[in-house]
């Protein structure tokens, strides 16, 4: 970590000022990098979202989401809230050099980040046996779109907007929720986060049922298991308190883009 | 130096952060399932607001941009912010021009 903890000016006055760069805005570069990455993925979820609101506002959107919906959604909101506490307090970990803590409240984060992809996962296969459903997407799947009647039925087939919006901003947010608890697993155990992966990965191949929307996309499961294998036998190393701070940055964006998704998808489409 | 962000090793204020975050969320939730504003443009104006408060503090001391250097908080936060202000004044004006009345403008 020389080259980032080195100030420039010590550097320069002991004759190494042309190897020692200044850091840019004063932070070592992967944070840089990552808030860099964070605002370029703001703008993928901006545009989504303001794609949403205008649906929305201007079109005759549908309101079907009643109290079970709303509960589960505000249950995980509170689960994210609480990872991003958690993650604080494992970067405080870090900094002091407490291994076994930091582990332990990373683990702490990847548990509430996983009960967040859980629920998510059964509010979608509810939802989808209830009949919202899109349909060419669920035929390229391989999955028979549900032949239920009632009023998400009509929804999917009178306002094909709203799934498409419902499923697509939802989708690419609980994408990046299992990258992010993918990447806090590799900071947390490196290498041994790599026979777990690959269990849940054929577990989940397994359990999860052949009609079911997640039966096929669950093998990015074993995508990520091959890219983080890739990463930690080429560059082997022990991660440090920037990375963990690194990643936490990752993890609290996940977080941010939720704050927007959940007032927007659910809040603004109660059934009244 | 902004090596790691060792800025404060007070952690309370976390748990305040977070424990107005839930508050927060409890207000969108108590104002978008009892349809507090009639009007959908200006329910989703008062949660935006709401959910803007929730991410500045999740910005400031989550992600410590608070405790970064001046030059690397503006930056960021200019530079988005104007991509932000970019797509609403793109996306927004002419958004009901061609939809029927009453959301809508009517006009082709």
């Amino acid at each position: 970590m020389a080259d980032a903890t080195l100030p420039h000016d010590v550097a320069v006055a002991h004759g190494h000022g042309g190897e020692f760069e200044a850091p840019l805005f004063g932070a070592y570069s992967k944070k840089v990098g990552m808030w860099l990455f964070l605002a370029s993925d703001s703008l993928t979820f901006g545009a989504l979202l303001f794609a949403f609101s205008y649906n929305r506002i201007y079109t005759a959107w549908p309101t079907p989401f009643g109290k079970d919906s709303i509960i589960n959604a505000t249950v995980m909101t509170a689960c994210l809230l609480s990872s991003s506490l958690t993650m604080v307090l494992g970067v405080f970990a870090a900094q002091a050099g407490d291994r076994a803590k930091t582990r332990l409240w990373l683990l702490a984060t990847m548990a509430f980040g996983t009960a967040f992809i859980v629920l998510h996962g059964m509010e979608w296969t509810k939802l989808i046996n209830e009949g919202l459903s899109l349909p060419g997407f669920m035929s390229a799947l391989g999955v028979t779109p549900p032949t239920a009647a009632g009023e998400y039925a009509d929804i999917s087939k009178n306002v094909p907007q709203f799934t498409q919006a419902f499923f697509g901003l939802t989708a690419m947010h609980m994408l990046h929720v299992t990258i992010g608890v993918i990447y806090l697993g590799v900071v947390a155990f490196r290498k041994w986060f790599l026979p777990i992966l690959g269990v849940i990965w054929i577990a989940a191949a397994f359990l999860i049922p052949a009609g079911n929307v997640f039966h096929y996309p669950v093998h990015v499961l074993g995508i990520a298991l091959v890219v983080c294998a890739i990463i930690l036998f080429l560059k082997p190393k022990d991660y440090d308190a920037h990375d963990v701070e690194v990643s936490g940055l990752y993890w609290h964006f996940v977080d941010l883009v939720w704050m927007f998704i959940f007032p927007l998808v659910y809040l603004m489409s109660t059934k009244i | 130096m902004h090596d790691v962000a060792k800025h404060d090793d007070s952690k309370g204020q976390y748990f305040w952060v977070w424990g107005a975050l839930l508050v927060l969320t409890g207000i969108e939730v108590w104002l978008g399932y009892n349809q507090v504003f009639k009007d959908p443009k200006q329910m989703l104006e008062v949660l935006m607001i709401l959910s803007i408060i929730k991410s500045a503090l999740i910005i400031a001391y989550f992600m410590h941009l608070k405790f970064e250097k001046a030059i690397m908080r503006w930056m960021l936060v200019i530079s988005v912010t104007a991509c932000f202000v970019i797509m609403y004044c793109f996306f927004f004006p002419d958004a009901g021009r061609i939809l029927p009345p009453p959301n809508g403008l009517g006009v082709q």
